[in-house]
């Protein structure tokens, strides 16, 4: 069988098996539709939550951004790890216990404020909608890297996809479907992890691997790997050469936007009881870090793996000639993500550091003109069965899998918005009388319009789609987390501390990040460039959102001091959110 | 249903849990994972030092044990002050 026919058997079935699952789950109330009738398990709902949070970011692009850089993107994976003890500690089983539908309606009700809930709607919408993009362009390109249709045939199969189970489904569709897939990409993940640590290491488990002997040098693996990429003028894997301020301020960024993205926090809705949002969140994390551990293996393995195909006889000796270069280096040729020039024109593929001033001297006595390899870090996931020469089938899990990423987090973050959607707007503003039938109807049509805006997008993608590190976790971090977690932790702040904390935190971060990126991402309308010297407080706009979450603290506090007490009815609202018991009563309000 | 009293000691006695927590959530990535790094170089782990094996692969196993730990120690709080689910 040839590999386009083994792709296509594998998504296709991939494909089958989530749109079986949605005529099997169809929702039939609204909390059903918003919350999968508060009646997952616990360990189900750690799975489904693990296949929500892990993106095509985190599936595709995570093990290429530490193979090329290695340590200081170390922040990848504390940040967005960490971000679940903020949750399980301090969210998600209070948010469980007050049991409504929406993270919106927690902060109108408990800041008595319909323009702080009308707030959180928008900062929901933007902060999802920039995320939703990047998931709906990832379709496009697994499809036509694979399966040779084009990035828009892609794209609409994969949004039909979607809308077979998020819109008959609601949560309860997309919580059964986003089992089955994240099934499917951890399989995709870690197998041809294991097969690759088996080959460099002789260990099959990948994390150990990376701390292992390398078997061709009978070194340890990262020594080895320190030792390739320095020689090669590169900066050392293992070293920190980054701004440790950057750094801390980035990964903290990472861990409270993650804490405060909605559609994370609407999957605790779903458990029955407070214990099991508690152990829920523990087990969404075993299911990510089974990821999350193996990807810095695979990245470290690819990159060695990468020095080893250009230079097979070390890298003291010539790199390998074009003409004999191997087979996936021609596939991803095609794709342009991979590119070749010889600019010294010996038919032979140097490639090292030529951006390194230190390294000059040493290229040109080799004779070297430039680096004359460019590898996207994109492609590394996709590529690492074809760089280990695995057989076929493990390509085409890989395939299934980053599709199985891409829809998960879609699927989770379109729920988000249509719920906040038919929810917080429809029935909070436009018409609290409307019946349960009216409502569940109208949360379907609004999940029906945002799969549409979302294809639309993924088609045409604006300027602020490239920007969700920046833009989706800034803005979960600077505006909803604070605020949530003083709604729990405070029966003092009001409703005009909660407004003003989170308009300052939302217009502080969003400003910094126009000031460096552009305004509305246009280039060139930037006032600073967003480099750690160059930028306003020597901050990137990527690590900006923690500051801006200590803003939105600050102001809420002092606004709330400045002004009268919460009303008692408010006080007793906090009291029983603090307490489990009785939360089987707030299922059905 | 819990009284007053023993509602406010249940609350503190989760907020202890959570500062300790939370501290020790900070440290491990940001302290023994980035700012004490260079201090901690002696520490060799599988071909590289203590903090680069904190930074990809501890705090995570940190982390899973704070929350699973949290949870079992709050669900036993719970019924210890009376105010667990039925």
């Amino acid at each position: 069988m040839d590999q386009y026919t083994l792709n296509l058997l594998f998504v296709g079935a991939s494909f089958a098996l989530y749109i079986g699952i949605a005529i099997w789950a169809r929702a039939g109330s609204t909390s059903e539709f918003y919350a999968a009738g508060r009646g997952v398990h616990p360990v189900t709902n750690g799975m489904a939550t693990a296949a929500d949070w892990m993106s095509a970011a985190s599936f595709l692009s995570m093990a290429g951004l530490i193979a090329f850089v290695g340590y200081d993107n170390s922040t990848f994976l504390m940040g967005w790890t960490g971000g679940y003890v903020l949750l399980a500690l301090m969210l998600a089983p209070y948010l469980r216990k007050f049991g409504k539908f929406t993270v919106p309606e927690f902060i109108g009700d408990r800041f008595y404020s319909p323009t702080a809930r009308l707030v959180a709607v928008i900062c929901l919408i933007v902060a999802s909608v920039t995320y939703v993009i990047g998931q709906m362009t990832g379709v496009g390109v697994a499809f036509s890297r694979f399966l040779e249709v084009s990035n828009t045939a892609g794209l609409l199969i994969g949004a039909c996809v979607v809308f077979a189970y998020a819109v008959f489904g609601g949560m309860k569709g997309v919580t059964y479907t986003q089992v089955a897939q994240y099934c499917v990409l951890i399989m995709a993940y870690t197998i041809p992890a294991i097969f690759i640590s088996l080959q460099l290491t002789g260990n099959p488990v990948p994390p150990l691997g990376l701390l292992g002997e390398h078997q061709g040098s009978g070194e340890a693996l990262l020594k080895t790997l320190d030792q390739i990429v320095t020689d090669l003028g590169f900066n050392s894997y293992t070293g920190h050469h980054s701004n440790t301020l950057n750094m801390v301020l980035f990964t903290l960024s990472l861990m409270i936007g993650t804490a405060g993205l909605p559609h994370v926090i609407i999957r605790f809705f779903t458990v029955p009881k407070v214990a099991d949002a508690r152990w829920s969140a523990g087990w969404a994390l075993v299911f990510i870090a089974l990821l999350y551990l193996t990807a810095p293996a695979v990245g470290a393995m690819a990159r060695l793996n990468i020095m080893t195909t250009v230079y097979p006889n070390g890298v003291t000796e010539q790199p390998i000639a074009y003409d004999s270069r191997p087979d996936w280096m021609k596939n991803w040729e095609v794709t342009g993500l991979l590119s070749f020039e010889d600019k010294n024109g010996d038919g032979l593929i140097q490639f090292y550091n030529d951006k390194n001033a230190d390294f000059t001297a040493t290229a040109e006595a080799n004779g070297w003109t430039g680096s004359e390899l460019v590898v996207n870090n994109d492609i590394l996931v996709l590529a690492n069965p074809e760089i280990a020469q695995l057989p076929g089938w493990v390509i085409a899990l890989v395939a299934a899998g980053g599709l199985a990423a891409a829809l998960s987090t879609a699927a989770g973050l379109l729920l988000a918005i249509s719920s906040s959607v038919s929810h917080d707007l429809i029935k909070g503003q436009l018409n609290p009388n409307i019946s349960e039938k009216g409502e569940l109807m109208s949360a379907r049509i609004a999940m029906a319009v945002a799969i549409a805006v979302a294809t639309y997008l993924g088609l045409n993608p604006p300027g602020f789609a490239a920007q969700t590190v920046a833009l989706a976790f800034g803005i979960a971090a600077a505006s909803i987390f604070p605020v949530l977690m003083m709604g729990i932790f405070s029966t003092r702040v009001n409703n005009k501390g909660a407004v003003a904390g989170m308009l300052t935190g939302l217009i502080f971060t969003v400003v910094y990040i126009f000031l460096h990126k552009g305004w509305m991402f246009i280039p060139g309308t930037n006032s600073f460039p967003d480099t750690v010297d160059g930028s306003l407080l020597g901050i990137t706009s990527v690590s900006i959102g923690s500051i801006g979450a200590v803003l939105n603290f600050a102001v809420a506090f002092i606004v709330s001091h400045m002004t009268e007490d919460t009303p008692q009815e408010i006080k007793d609202l906090v009291e029983s959110v603090r307490i489990p018991r009785g939360a089987g009563a707030a299922t059905d309000h | 249903m819990a009284d007053n009293s023993s509602k406010n000691s249940y609350w503190s006695a989760n907020l202890r849990l959570i500062i300790i927590s939370l501290i020790i959530w900070a440290i491990v990535p940001f302290g023994f994972g980035i700012l004490l790094r260079p201090a901690l170089m002696g520490i060799s782990v599988g071909g590289a030092d203590f903090g680069f094996w904190v930074a990809q692969q501890g705090s995570i196993l940190v982390f899973l044990a704070l929350i699973f730990f949290y949870a079992w120690r709050m669900n036993k709080l719970d019924r210890e002050h009376g105010v667990d689910e039925e």
